[in-house]
């Protein structure tokens, strides 16, 4: 129980933590800023002699070089002629998490609940699972075109199965003493479902949506890259086609701080939601 | 009239999930009768198949032979009858404290307002008014078991089964908890089946006292009246010459069994 005469023996770590905050966010920029100063040192074609590559140029023909990437990062806003594209990976994306999470919600409550449809699918989700699934996009561009639907199945299909797996081991992992005593305070199997089963799984299913939504922009993106006319893939593509690597690196900088974006959004969520789990650190209420 | 509660010759014997030839027999030909209001407690040493007999009583466990009868009826499937307090953490940790302590009623359907107002009522029966924002791991041990205690007793059961629901707390939190215990029973005497470990408990709470045999096959040795005047105080009555003396008498009985049980535990 959080009592108030703890309160000032906390203060003391409290404070510590929240200094030694800052000096990690100052670390991490610091890292961050080294990496873009070597990155830029090391493929200047002027400031230093070529150390491994023959020819000046080449250093920066294979990594790109970052002034150039700020740059061709700049452009594209400045123009607006990344929008169209950002927005195609974007719709994909996020349809593919959402379809995919519904999906996996559903039906890992399914077989989590029904054990005999469970044993006699599970050799089946084991191979769909171990499959590589990316071999897929063919098939899905013949099924769908060559638009937003087939990056959208391909997503799903890579976010489906983490969140499946999680929400059905969630299930599994339900207190069977809490299940115990809502049946007892008389809970029928559908509040069973609602009231306990999905609330428990919940802090499983958020666990997953932190790993889907890098997976969701794998699907978007090498759906793109593999068959399309619009998207950041697409472009990466294109630019990749010219050996233009300043592109090739800006793209992959975009989707970065996108699925960073995404996830952030996610934690969000979930730190609304999630407001019953206790943290490691107790926080003093009033 | 018929009792609240009659096991008739119970057993309930586990089979091994992985070797349905191994089994075990956690309770073996118990007749167990609780009469309406009568508050009785179940004693043994630990492994003894408690725990077994109360989640038959409740409808959690169908026994392997024998006959269960809730007030004359047989019983089949859960028994909405029966409140169930368990051992350890019961509570929904998703929901805050009012939220647990409504969950029944919501349950069952009753308008939100009308669930939040019983909801507050009992809050503060157990003395717990202004924690209902709380949840469950920001109580303590003895405020979750509160809680626990307003959400079985919202419902108002004609039985209470309580399964060593105070055996996780502190000396002084217990003795507290039972004198409350008492009092919220005292209002309106519901049948209550209590399962310690702890004989003084079970006296200082009883109207009668079931000694089990150890495991396995844990069967009734012995039905103790306790004769002890109401309304007891849990710590005081400890020291009441009539209370030594039925401690004596029943603990004589017992010890063989522990003994047994403890020796039990060794072997495993």
């Amino acid at each position: 129980m959080p009592s108030s005469k703890n309160t000032e023996d906390r203060k003391g770590p409290v404070a510590k933590v929240g200094n030694g905050k800052l000096r990690l966010r100052i670390y991490q920029v610091l890292v961050l800023a080294l990496f873009f100063v070597l990155w830029h040192v090391l493929t200047s074609p002027t400031l230093l002699p070529p150390i491994y590559f023959a020819e000046a140029n080449q250093a920066a023909f294979f990594f790109g070089e970052p002034i150039q990437v700020l740059g061709r990062l700049w452009r594209w806003f400045a123009s607006g002629e990344i929008y169209e594209h950002l927005w195609v990976t974007l719709v994909e994306t996020l349809l593919a998490f959402f379809i995919g999470t519904v999906f996996g919600v559903a039906i890992g409550l399914w077989l989590a609940l029904a054990p005999t449809a469970s044993a006699i699918f599970d050799p089946y989700i084991k191979a769909v699972n171990a499959m590589p699934r990316v071999i897929l996009a063919p098939i899905f561009f013949v099924w769908f075109g060559l638009d937003i639907a087939s990056k959208v199945a391909l997503g799903v299909t890579l976010v489906f199965f983490i969140v499946f797996f999680n929400v059905y081991q969630g299930v599994r992992e339900v207190s069977p003493v809490v299940l115990a005593n809502a049946r007892m305070l008389g809970a029928t199997p559908g509040q069973l479902l609602r009231y306990v089963y999905v609330p428990s799984a919940m802090s499983w299913v958020f666990a997953s949506l932190h790993n889907s939504v890098g997976l969701a922009f794998v699907g978007a993106v090498v759906g793109e890259y593999l068959g399309s006319a619009r998207g950041v893939g697409y472009l990466i593509h294109q630019a990749e086609g010219f050996f233009d690597m300043n592109t090739v690196v800006a793209g992959i900088v975009l989707l970065t701080a996108f699925a960073l974006l995404l996830d952030w959004a996610v934690g969000l969520a979930e730190k609304r939601l999630m407001v019953w789990q206790p943290r490691t650190v107790e926080t003093e209420r009033t | 009239m018929s009792p609240a509660l009659s096991l008739d010759n119970v057993s309930c014997t586990f089979l091994s999930r992985d070797d349905p030839s191994q089994r075990y027999t956690a309770v073996s030909d118990t007749t167990l009768i609780v009469g309406e209001g009568e508050f009785v407690s179940v004693v043994g040493p630990t492994g003894c198949g408690k725990t077994t007999l109360l989640n038959v009583a409740a409808g959690l466990l169908a026994p392997s032979t024998g006959h269960v009868k809730i007030f004359g009826d047989p019983l089949a499937g859960i028994n909405s009858r029966a409140g169930y307090m368990f051992q350890s953490d019961a509570l929904m940790p998703w929901r805050n404290t009012i939220e647990n302590v409504i969950a029944g009623l919501e349950f069952r359907g009753i308008t939100r307002t009308e669930a939040l107002e019983q909801g507050n009522e009992w809050l503060q029966r157990v003395g717990l008014s202004g924690f209902g924002g709380r949840y469950p791991h920001q109580l303590s041990g003895g405020m979750r078991k509160r809680v626990a205690l307003a959400q079985m007793l919202i419902l108002n059961p004609q039985i209470l089964l309580m399964d060593e629901p105070f055996s996780a707390l502190d000396v002084q939190t217990r003795q507290l908890m039972e004198n409350e215990l008492l009092e919220l029973w005292s209002v309106d005497r519901k049948s209550v089946v209590f399962i310690t470990h702890d004989l003084e408990e079970a006296i200082s709470l009883s109207d009668r006292v079931v000694v089990l045999s150890a495991g396995p096959a844990s069967h009734p040795i012995g039905d103790y009246a306790i004769d002890l005047q109401r309304p007891r105080d849990v710590a005081e009555i400890r020291l009441t010459p009539r209370f030594i003396e039925i401690h004596t008498k029943i603990w004589r009985a017992m010890k063989e069994e522990v003994l047994k049980g403890y020796a039990q535990q060794q072997k495993h």
